[in-house]
């Protein structure tokens, strides 16, 4: 029952709010809120009340229009941007009994360089563009503690093999590669630590039919061979069907919706996910 | 034999919220699968037979009711409120679905869609590739498909590929969604004969079958819908079973 009951990451009434709040749109659900903004005091509420778990090697997608939060929940899981309120705890982490979001900047970078990984939409974000590849696969290394030049040397050309960047072009700078090599690259710096849980933020937008094929396999191969705990963020209903067991659907912040992936695209309840589903081509 | 599926007055209405319309699907829905049976439903386009199978499967959120299945792992446990890990756990290991279509990748070999399957139990590499090649020949899909992408197959191989997938994990509980429906009879042949292995070796079977003369050789008791419910049963004299 291990794999059915013991979440890798829990989150709990996680929020992020923009802005100061007022009398008006303190309350939750407030009326003055105009979908996620207070048009009092300018505040957003980008994430309201989220809460899920992350099962061992499960991966979790989240679908939701421009806007409806995806993004700052993955900020916020990867101490990117400080939440407002709310708990999140992680299994390897203290056996998951501390609130991570208390935890000292030092301990966040910790958690970060050890437990997770992240790939972002923008390249930019995710990979020091004037650095040599395996440089910048060799930065993740180094933060997670390791000092022997020539063991990270291989590991990185582990893993650039892994994700079919050719191992004579690895001295050179991102920015010389095409945006779906640059992609796998980062996939490549974020698996560096062997992270249990990875975080995938809209990794193929942008990216065109052919490219972004490759890279969702690679993922999917990734995820069967090291059984990771994933985070897919996408807004593109093909992906999520491609590599998530289970979706929940956001919309101003808040989860509307959530279930299997193919009970979300079969069946799906809440209004905007029905003209979600009904807008697939 | 122990019931392996009880379900009780299970409804379930689509709310398309769009067009402000409320469809009913099915209504009160009652009937029980013995273990071990082949139980078959028919019934004309639209009257349902479809939407149970996805509540079970839970692809469909049933509305109301109970569907009780007697699990290995769980044991008795209502498949309207389980959980969806328990869900994906139970169609991983003990409840197998299978309709006409292939629900794949098209950039994948047909000879990884079968050993994923297996692998997906937890079995060696070794015995899922056995297994594979075991089933690929079983259904006669040429040799030289196995390491081709799916896209390219026609209909039919499509078919065969995507009913090999489901028999192999020898689901304890296997739900057709008219799998056979554009099959040629020959291939249709190859179905029942794995068919009828797989309730020897124990498997309970639900299906919906067009092909009538293909569901009574096969069924043990058939269920008829009409308008969302279900109105008669008949039941194969035990004695005449083969």
């Amino acid at each position: 029952m291990d794999d059915l009951s013991n979440p890798v990451l829990s989150v709990k009434k996680l929020n992020k709010q923009f802005g100061p709040g007022c009398s008006q749109c303190g309350k939750a659900d407030s009326a003055v809120l105009v979908k996620n903004f207070c048009p009092v005091c300018g505040t957003v509420y980008a994430c309201r009340d989220i809460s899920f778990d992350l099962y061992p090697g499960e991966v979790l997608g989240i679908v939701g229009e421009s806007g409806s939060g995806k993004s700052t929940l993955m900020r916020q899981l990867y101490f990117d941007q400080e939440a407002t309120s709310g708990e999140v705890y992680i299994r390897f982490y203290h056996d998951g009994k501390k609130n991570v979001l208390n935890e000292s900047s030092q301990q966040k970078r910790y958690i970060r360089n050890h437990l997770m990984g992240k790939v972002y939409q923008n390249p930019l974000l995710g990979l020091r563009m004037n650095f040599s590849s395996i440089g910048n696969i060799a930065e993740k290394l180094i933060a997670a503690g390791n000092r022997n030049v020539g063991q990270m040397v291989l590991r990185g050309q582990v893993l650039l093999e892994e994700v079919n960047i050719p191992l004579f072009r690895m001295k050179e700078e991102p920015q010389k590669f095409s945006g779906g090599m640059q992609q796998r690259v980062q996939i490549a710096k974020a698996l560096s630590n062997n992270p249990p849980i990875l975080l995938l933020d809209e990794v193929t937008t942008g990216l065109d039919l052919s490219v972004q094929a490759n890279v969702l396999d690679l993922i999917r191969n990734l995820q069967r061979e090291l059984k990771i705990s994933m985070i897919v963020v996408s807004h593109d209903l093909g992906v999520i069907r491609m590599l998530a067991d289970r979706t929940f659907v956001m919309l101003e912040g808040k989860i509307i919706e959530q279930g299997l992936t193919d009970q979300i695209l079969e069946d799906p309840q809440h209004p905007y996910t029905q003209q979600l589903v009904h807008s697939l081509l | 034999m122990e019931n392996i599926l009880t379900v009780e007055s299970l409804s379930k209405t689509f709310r398309l919220h769009s067009v402000n319309k409320e469809i009913r699907a099915i209504n009160k829905i009652s009937f029980v699968v013995k273990e071990g049976e082949f139980v078959g439903i028919t019934g004309k386009s639209g009257s349902g037979k479809s939407t149970i199978l996805k509540c079970i499967y839970r692809t469909y959120l049933p509305e109301s009711g109970d569907i009780w299945y007697n699990s290995k792992k769980f044991g008795l446990i209502n498949l309207r409120e389980a959980t969806e890990r328990e869900m994906i756990y139970l169609r991983k290991h003990e409840i197998g679905y299978v309709s006409q279509f292939l629900n794949a990748l098209p950039r994948i070999t047909a000879r990884e869609i079968v050993k994923q399957a297996i692998l997906e139990m937890g079995h060696n590499d070794k015995y899922a590739e056995e297994e594979t090649e075991k089933i690929l020949t079983h259904f006669e899909l040429d040799p030289q498909l196995w390491d081709s992408y799916v896209a390219t197959f026609s209909g039919g191989e499509k078919l065969r590929l995507n009913i090999a997938r489901a028999m192999v994990k020898r689901p304890r509980l296997l739900l057709l969604d008219e799998p056979t429906a554009s099959l040629d009879d020959e291939s249709k042949e190859k179905v029942r004969v794995l068919m009828e292995q797989l309730v020897r070796e124990g498997t309970t079977m639900l299906g919906i079958f067009h092909d009538m003369l293909f569901m009574q050789n096969l069924c043990d008791v058939e269920y008829r819908m009409l308008d969302g419910e279900i109105i008669k049963y008949s039941e194969k004299n035990p004695f005449t079973k083969h």
